[in-house]
């Protein structure tokens, strides 16, 4: 018996180890258009070459094509426009893999190439890669999408176009107080994820120095699928909001059970609970109401709506935060470029840190690490739609 | 605790225990003949979740009630339980339990991954099926669905004991469990008695895969890997074998799941998986489970 209890348990482990590895949030793979391929070129001499970094290929392509796709038609809009003061840009994009060796090969093959600034990475560790060896040589690099807290803290030569993670606990928190008024908040959170755990630390920090009471912090587990326990828990607390930072599948599970649970104050999220609407079964879809999320952009709002319907019709795919991230980046780059009034690297980067330019995600203007400042747009779930309630600064 | 906060964990506990319970069953059935874990039944149950999400807007094309989706998950479902069994387990019939253990966690990985491929790992959303009012006692609700399932299980729990202990089909079932070999002699198809305990299994995890989304109404490919687990432990808890004792084990793992969590949200897991410790070293043949000696 003791052998059939043994071999059992090994079992199980094996089973478990399964069953957590499992819940990665994978995007549907997307075509990508060719390995290295650059913008329509100009005769040579008369274009600004910039340097883009992205996972074409790999594993995590689905971000890299995005964020590739987002750049490229910023770049294409700029050149139909006129250019940069008459001259167009020529885009040369390198093929990283997601990998931080083959990233910073590919750096100093677009600096051989006499690129003048970098957009990119597009992953964090290969953007920290990237980042030190372009700190050395005062390469004026941009960053769409890389959250990493350390990316811009290498040099200052580095920037980036979207917020970090953390900070939208913060907003979170402040939309909370300020736009709801609340007095008493609670946190349920998913202890598997970084993601989860840093939103709900940055609220839970926020929220003290705004003056709520924090009524519960509870964490779950990645595989749960109920959370009532938790919720009569909560609930019982009474908490104006309940702070729920994790992906749009539990969310929708959660936002279910707490209506259930018999629960009508407001529920709040992260960017993670973009989905929840896709995922929520019709007849259930009241359970969303009341609900807060911050994201890069919001759908309803006008140039987000403008930026992703042209997208779609360039790409014939759905554009994403990633894509609106590059994109923004695009702008922001040509707009320092144009404002240094040189392709001289110390003109770009002192050019890029006055940046001061409303975007699709936002207006945009750098601290002195090179971080955004800029407002967050709060979506509101109502009677099923995504509309935008408001947009929040820190 | 607050007394009114207890009422609510406590028929929490039973609501997410009549679902183990449920699930339980399809575990216990299978081992109680064949003497097989079979760790891929989580992932019929999902597999059953995909029949439901894709048959019932088509049921809703042609105007017939929703449940009837329970019939395309259970006739799918039975299909995949015996065409398993077919591929994967009856080759290594007189191989070690080890090796058939070792296969069927294959197996559930190979379900899960084949569903990765062809849905995604976007969960989908499931649409209600069944159209059940909540009842209400002072300032508890209980869910229908809840009710329906704790219903059910019982139902299914008692249809399935006098099936086994009472028709022909049912000792035939008995014997091949008692002595393979000995029922050979006796004119019993072994092939077709185990085929028919794999179809009921696994059509066990349809009706479970009905109930589950019911309350949960989400589908994804990894759905049936933590429900599995806890059911399994359910079942072994309850003596697994026993088909009264899946039962009792479902309703005790949601209890001690609802509880530990109200007190400790991070402990649940760790304190459910304890118990399949501690039963496993006290008393492996769990509360209803008849104390055989293992011949592994």
């Amino acid at each position: 018996m003791k052998r059939f209890a043994a071999s059992l348990l090994a079992a199980l482990m094996v089973l478990t180890m399964a069953a957590c590895g499992g819940n990665t949030n994978q995007q549907s793979s997307t075509p990508a258009d060719g390995g290295n391929s650059s913008a329509p070129a100009a005769p040579a001499g008369e274009t600004i070459k910039i340097g883009c970094l992205a996972p074409l290929t790999g594993e995590v392509s689905v971000y890299g094509i995005a964020t590739y796709q987002g750049i490229k038609m910023g770049v294409d809009e700029i050149n139909a426009a006129g250019g940069i003061d008459g001259k167009q840009i020529e885009l040369i994009v390198m093929d990283e893999k997601g990998d931080s060796v083959e990233a910073v090969n590919a750096y100093n093959s677009l600096v051989d190439q006499g690129v003048v600034a970098i957009i990119g990475d597009v992953t964090s560790k290969p953007c920290i890669a990237v980042a030190e060896v372009a700190a050395e040589d005062n390469m004026p690099m941009l960053t769409a999408t890389g959250t990493a807290a350390e990316i811009t803290t290498i040099g200052s030569n580095v920037f980036r176009t979207c917020f970090m993670d953390p900070f939208q606990g913060q907003i979170m928190a402040t939309f909370a107080a300020d736009n709801l008024g609340a007095k008493k908040v609670a946190v349920m959170y998913d202890t598997g994820s970084d993601y989860s755990q840093g939103l709900a630390d940055s609220f839970k920090a926020q929220a003290d120095t705004k003056g709520m009471e924090l009524t519960a912090f509870e964490g779950y587990g990645t595989a749960d699928t109920d959370f009532t326990s938790i919720l009569n828990k909560i609930i019982a607390t009474s908490p104006d909001a309940i702070f729920v930072p994790d992906y749009y599948g539990d969310v929708s599970l959660i936002l279910g059970q707490a209506r259930v649970a018999g629960y009508t104050g407001a529920m709040l999220g992260g960017d993670g609970w973009d989905g929840v609407l896709g995922v929520m079964p019709a007849d259930k879809m009241t359970a969303t109401d009341n609900g807060f999320f911050s994201n890069h952009y919001a759908t309803a709002d006008e140039a987000a709506a403008k930026f992703l319907s042209q997208y779609k019709t360039l790409f014939d795919m759905d554009g994403n935060a990633f894509s609106a991230l590059g994109y923004d980046s695009a702008y922001i780059m040509a707009d320092a470029i144009k404002r240094a009034g040189s392709t001289d690297k110390d003109a770009i980067v002192t050019a890029l840190a006055a940046t001061d330019l409303e975007c699709v995600t936002g207006h945009v203007t750098f601290d002195a690490n090179g971080d955004p400042i800029k407002s967050v747009a709060v979506t509101e779930f109502k009677g099923g739609e995504a509309v935008l309630n408001a947009k929040v600064s820190a | 605790m607050d007394l009114i906060v207890f009422i609510k964990q406590f028929v929490n506990g039973i609501q997410v225990g009549s679902i183990y319970a449920l699930v339980a069953l399809g575990y216990t059935m299978v081992y109680g003949i064949v003497k097989l874990i079979n760790f891929a039944h989580g992932d019929f149950i999902m597999v059953g979740g995909y029949v439901v999400v894709f048959t019932t807007p088509f049921l809703a094309n042609l105007g017939v009630p929703a449940w009837l989706c329970v019939l395309a998950a259970v006739a799918v479902c039975s299909a995949i339980g015996v065409l398993t069994e077919k591929i994967a387990y009856k080759p290594l019939r007189g191989a070690p339990s080890l090796s058939v253990l070792i296969t069927a966690i294959a197996v559930s990985l190979c379900l899960q991954n084949l569903a990765l491929i062809f849905f995604s790992s976007s969960p989908r959303p499931m649409s209600a099926v069944f159209d059940v009012a909540p009842v209400t006692i002072g300032s508890i609700q209980f869910s229908g669905i809840s009710i329906l399932t704790i219903v059910m299980s019982v139902a299914l729990m008692v249809a399935l004991q006098l099936f086994i202990k009472k028709t022909r089909v049912g000792k035939a079932m008995r014997a091949v469990s008692e002595d393979s070999q000995a029922a050979i002699l006796m004119g019993i198809s072994t092939n077709k008695t185990i085929s028919l305990t794999f179809a009921i299994g696994s059509g066990l995890a349809a009706m479970a895969a009905v109930m589950y989304c019911s309350a949960y109404p989400q589908v994804q490919p990894y759905m049936g890997s933590m429900l599995g687990l806890k059911a399994f432990i359910a079942a072994v808890l309850g003596g697994i074998g026993s088909i009264p004792g899946a039962m009792l084990g479902g309703i005790l793992i949601g209890l001690v799941e609802s509880i530990t969590r109200h007190f400790n949200s991070q402990l649940a897991d760790a304190v459910v998986f304890a118990i399949l410790i501690v039963v496993l070293l006290v008393k492996p043949a769990g509360i209803m489970g008849k104390n055989v000696g293992e011949k592994v």
